[in-house]
């Protein structure tokens, strides 16, 4: 996402398919054909590097009590997540993450639904409002993040404005840890919920209208036309939606910098951001690294397992 | 629905979503005296905010240096990534499926988790405050789904097509370039407007594997310059703007492109 920052579903979704991987079409084993496996050797040779290699070095670094920067480190085995389980702020951390992540998926799923459907219809200026609230996805979430400071800031934010005028006293927003955190969720979401909004969307103009006429000549009323015969056809898109959802809200990064640093004291951080400061503010890359493989564990069961959750239930209906 | 409901609600939402751009278009213009609210569009045009962000935060080194290490990273990924995808869309031997599994469970890893060794390895091959090391990095993390994207837009394309040309005297590399390539420029072009844009915002990386101002891309050079000049709004408030317009600008001209290209690249 963007990113391909924010890409994993779209690949979990391949190997939760059953037909996922390569068509079996006709085996050609004939042995002409193995140098045509070299068209395949950069891209192996740059993910290895960056990636694989990466990962399992971050696995052996875990064990250790490495600083970050000098020659000298020790292993110490399990140590390292034994101080993650008994340290208080990684559990505020996870619990930050998980609202980060479940709290801007509910968010946006509920409000990209709602727009979709509103724009399903024939109304005018609807190109308009879908190119509006389009627009965030384009911007880096950072500098989102940014504008997003001035309109919660205490001194002269828009927000406070709007309390002036309602005759309030101001509030300083982002100094409250609780607040802090629901206020970066709601950002995330405005800045993504397009995402949903137009996958709602493609799912809605995909569903027969014959359907719903249908249901409409057998009396069903337009909130049971909507539980029984809409949402049942948009699963698929549903399981998309959310999946991507959660996956990007749990990484989050870009927009905590820039609204909080993840203050007041470590009140807003998420797993991200406090990888960031442990290895970068406080060389403590060991307990880093740990955090890291927590928090990949963390997100492939609670995506992997949404998927296959959401799929089931497609399969179902 | 009654039609005049749904325009209230057309303009309602569409107002409420520009808020964010508002505000900030109405502070890049507005001069450091002006202490009124930032919903106050300025009856004036202060330039001075544009010219002191564009020199002070560096923007022209940084647009550039943005500029190209995503056109570098991107030409990377859609080269190799094309390439890649063509022995594993159309020979899956048993090995190449081994291959191709390994190469999309990458899309699970989210970067952050590998941060330390990533950055650990990127310092001992020197590649600190350089070009290539984050162009690496970026088409390491852009490849699985760039693989998995053209390997799936080339299961669509029949296989007799290649067969004829074979027969006709292509080898595999010139039926691949010559033929298949330019079958492929639709999910090319969800996969540069999908790369493109993660890399063009890309922060994350960019903050610890450039440090020198002269490599810095446009997230990173605002960033340190929102933590110097957090007083001088108006400044930060016009690189902020300066910044986003180019991606602004491509987006309205090419919006179908882009909604299209990105909702596609999900939902494959």
């Amino acid at each position: 996402m963007a990113h391909v920052t924010r890409s994993p579903v779209a690949h979990a979704a391949a190997l939760a398919k059953p037909e996922g991987g390569l068509p079996s079409t006709r085996r050609r084993r004939r042995p002409s054909h193995w140098p045509i496996n070299l068209m395949y050797l950069p891209a192996v040779l740059i993910m290895s590097a960056f990636i694989f290699y990466p990962f399992i070095q971050g696995i052996h670094i875990s064990f250790t009590n490495w600083d970050g920067y000098s020659q000298q480190y020790k292993m110490v085995g399990l140590e390292q997540y034994r101080r993650l389980l008994s340290d208080p702020v990684v559990l505020r951390t996870i619990g930050n993450t998980f609202i980060y992540g479940c709290g801007s998926t509910l968010l946006q799923n509920v409000l990209g639904l709602a727009y979709a459907l509103f724009l399903d219809q024939k109304i005018r200026g609807k190109g308009l409002v879908r190119t509006i609230v389009y627009l965030p996805i384009i911007i880096s979430p950072l500098i989102m993040g940014y504008i997003c400071y001035f309109l919660f800031q205490y001194d002269g934010g828009a927000a406070n404005d709007i309390l002036h005028v309602l005759g309030r006293a101001p509030l300083d927003w982002l100094s409250n840890g609780t607040a802090a955190v629901w206020i970066i969720t709601l950002v995330n979401t405005y800045q993504y919920m397009g995402i949903s909004m137009v996958i709602y969307l493609a799912g809605l103009q995909a569903i027969p209208k014959e359907y719903l006429e249908a249901a409409a000549l057998d009396g069903a009323s337009g909130w049971s036309r909507f539980r029984q015969v809409t949402v049942p056809l948009l699963m698929p898109a549903i399981t998309i939606s959310v999946v991507y959802n959660v996956i990007g809200g749990l990484k989050l990064f870009d927009v905590i910098i820039a609204m909080t640093n993840g203050g007041p004291g470590n009140a807003s951080q998420s797993l991200s951001t406090m990888m960031y400061n442990l290895y970068f503010a406080r060389e403590d890359a060991g307990y880093a690294a740990a955090l890291g493989n927590v928090m990949f564990l963390i997100i492939t069961v609670v995506g992997l397992g949404l998927l296959r959750y959401l799929r089931r239930r497609e399969v179902q209906l | 629905m009654n039609k005049r409901l749904a325009l209230l609600l057309v303009i309602a939402i569409s107002l409420l979503h520009i808020i964010p751009f508002f505000i900030l278009v109405n502070m890049s213009f507005k001069s450091p005296g002006d202490a009124s609210s930032k919903w106050q569009t300025p009856l004036y045009l202060y330039l001075d905010n544009f010219t002191n962000a564009w020199q002070s935060a560096h923007l022209d080194q940084a647009l550039l240096n943005s500029a190209l290490i995503t056109v570098a990273a991107v030409t990377l990924v859609v080269t190799v990534g094309a390439l890649a995808s063509y022995p594993l869309a159309r020979f899956p031997t048993r090995w190449n499926r081994v291959v191709y599994t390994l190469c999309i469970s990458c899309m699970i890893v989210p970067a952050l988790t590998i941060l330390v060794s990533l950055y650990k390895l990127v310092v001992d091959i020197n590649g600190i405050d350089t070009y290539w090391a984050i162009v690496l990095v970026h088409v390491a993390f852009a490849l699985p789904l760039t693989i998995f994207l053209y390997t799936g837009f080339l299961k669509t394309i029949p296989r007799e097509l290649d067969e004829a040309a074979l027969l006709d005297g292509c080898n595999h590399f010139t039926l691949f370039v010559r033929i298949l390539l330019p079958l492929l420029r639709p999910i090319t072009a969800t996969v540069i407007i999908l790369v493109g844009i993660a890399i063009w915002n890309d922060y994350q990386f960019s903050v610890f594997f450039l440090q020198d101002p002269n490599v810095q891309t446009v997230p990173v050079a605002l960033s340190g310059f929102f933590s110097q000049f957090q007083n001088e709004i108006g400044w930060v408030a016009a690189g902020c703007l300066i910044s986003i317009l180019p991606a602004v600008v491509i987006y309205v001209f090419l919006q179908r492109y882009f909604v299209k290209g990105l909702t596609d690249g999900i939902s494959r």
